[in-house]
């Protein structure tokens, strides 16, 4: 078997990768570390992290679990937008540029890449993530498809605050629940097998809640799963205002 | 070995009048009724009759004679006043981080804009189309008629 094709080569190119780098052992103030490193067009930005990381400078620290767009641990701020590491290939990027990587915003930096979660979790818990249903079925709860397409949209959150981290509300008040946590709510509320629906708008229509969103829509943008995470919003606003779903 | 539980949440306490949600409300009622009453405002100065060539004082104290035009007036105010204060607020409350500050400001607004609110009814409906001093020329045509009288 002679004849077999060579696979082509696949093209790689030099990039280079500004990062922001915060060590609160050694300084309190954080600041760009430039990097250059030989990439192919099949890599993501989270390959280049890898790719220092293990080659160059092993006191860089970033977070990710699955590196498939799964798992929400690698949100990042790339050329200025929030997006998942493992999601973004560096040729869509302007590669004849630096690429900026840092931290997501409006949360407090640990170091690096890696920020407190723990308010944006907390936002998640105040919504009582989790179905209350007092009946007790036989068998499993029954819903049509037609009551089950009604929230399919915000059941592909995967939490990993792109959405809450690009909210300009957010990034000065801390205290804002936040896109993602209106879009667990909205999860539960629109779901016909669900029996605190009204609880659930009870706590979002708080000082803090949904009427702090100011519709600049750049939740949706940031989104990877591409969430409408704006309309699930105004659709939380406009069921508080009916006093039901 | 015995599982720590996380203690669950303990509800977020409900405040008893929540102005956010009317705020918000505010801002989508007022915008439109605005939309029609700036307009409409516009239309009739500037294009119906004369044209821009009629506004005068006698223009605007004629307008401010009949009722109709007073509530309008009044109506205009008291919605755009609010409804930029509202705006103004959100602003600060974006760009403020000290708590105190942010209280001060928001003070400070409310009570510009609610001296502006008081003044401006009380202009209108207190206003005097025929002042007895000024120069019966620059007044509106009805004055005579209550001179003479």
């Amino acid at each position: 078997m002679s004849d077999v094709k060579e696979i082509a080569e696949i093209p790689s190119f030099t990039v280079k990768l500004s990062i922001r780098r915060f060590d609160p052992e050694k300084s309190e103030e954080a600041s760009w570390q430039e990097y250059e490193v030989e990439m192919h067009a099949t890599d993501r930005v989270l390959d280049a992290l890898h790719k220092i990381k293990w080659e160059q400078d092993g006191s860089l620290t970033f977070r990710r679990s699955c590196a498939h767009g799964v798992c929400g641990s690698d949100a990042v701020r790339i050329n200025g937008r929030n997006r998942l590491a493992c999601k973004t290939l560096i040729k869509d990027l302007d590669i004849n540029s630096t690429i900026t990587v840092e931290p997501i915003k409006g949360l407090p930096v640990e170091k690096d890449l890696i920020v407190d979660m723990n308010p944006f979790y907390q936002a998640y818990k105040d919504i009582n993530p989790f179905l209350v249903a007092n009946d007790k079925p036989e068998k499993e709860r029954l819903q049509s498809p037609e009551d089950r397409a009604r929230y399919d949209d915000t059941t592909k959150c995967i939490l990993c605050a792109a959405c809450t981290t690009s909210c300009p509300v957010f990034w000065t008040d801390g205290q804002y629940f936040g896109p993602a946590a209106i879009v667990n709510a909205h999860r539960f509320i629109f779901d016909s097998r669900d029996e605190e629906a009204d609880v659930r708008l009870d706590i979002l229509n708080d000082k803090e809640g949904v009427w702090r969103c100011r519709t600049t829509f750049n939740c949706t943008e940031a989104c990877p799963r591409g969430i409408e995470v704006t309309k699930a919003i105004a659709e939380v606003k406009q069921a508080i205002l009916r006093g039901r779903p | 070995m015995s599982v720590q539980i996380e203690i669950p949440n303990s509800p977020r306490k409900q405040r008893v009048t929540n102005w956010e949600k009317y705020g918000w409300l505010y801002m989508r009622i007022s915008g439109p009724l605005l939309i029609v009453l700036i307009f409409t405002h516009v239309f009739v100065n500037l294009f119906t009759g004369e044209g821009i060539k009629q506004i005068d004082f006698a223009f605007v104290a004629g307008k401010w004679a009949d009722p109709f035009w007073q509530w309008w007036d009044v109506a205009m105010l008291w919605l755009a006043l609010i409804h930029g204060t509202l705006g103004m607020r959100t602003v600060i409350n974006d760009y403020t981080e000290k708590p105190k500050l942010r209280t001060a400001l928001v003070g400070t607004l409310w009570s510009v804009s609610g001296a502006l609110i008081l003044l401006g009814t009380l202009v209108v409906f207190t206003f005097d189309p025929c002042p007895p001093t000024s120069n019966p020329d620059l007044l509106p045509s009805f004055c005579e008629a209550i001179a003479s009288s």
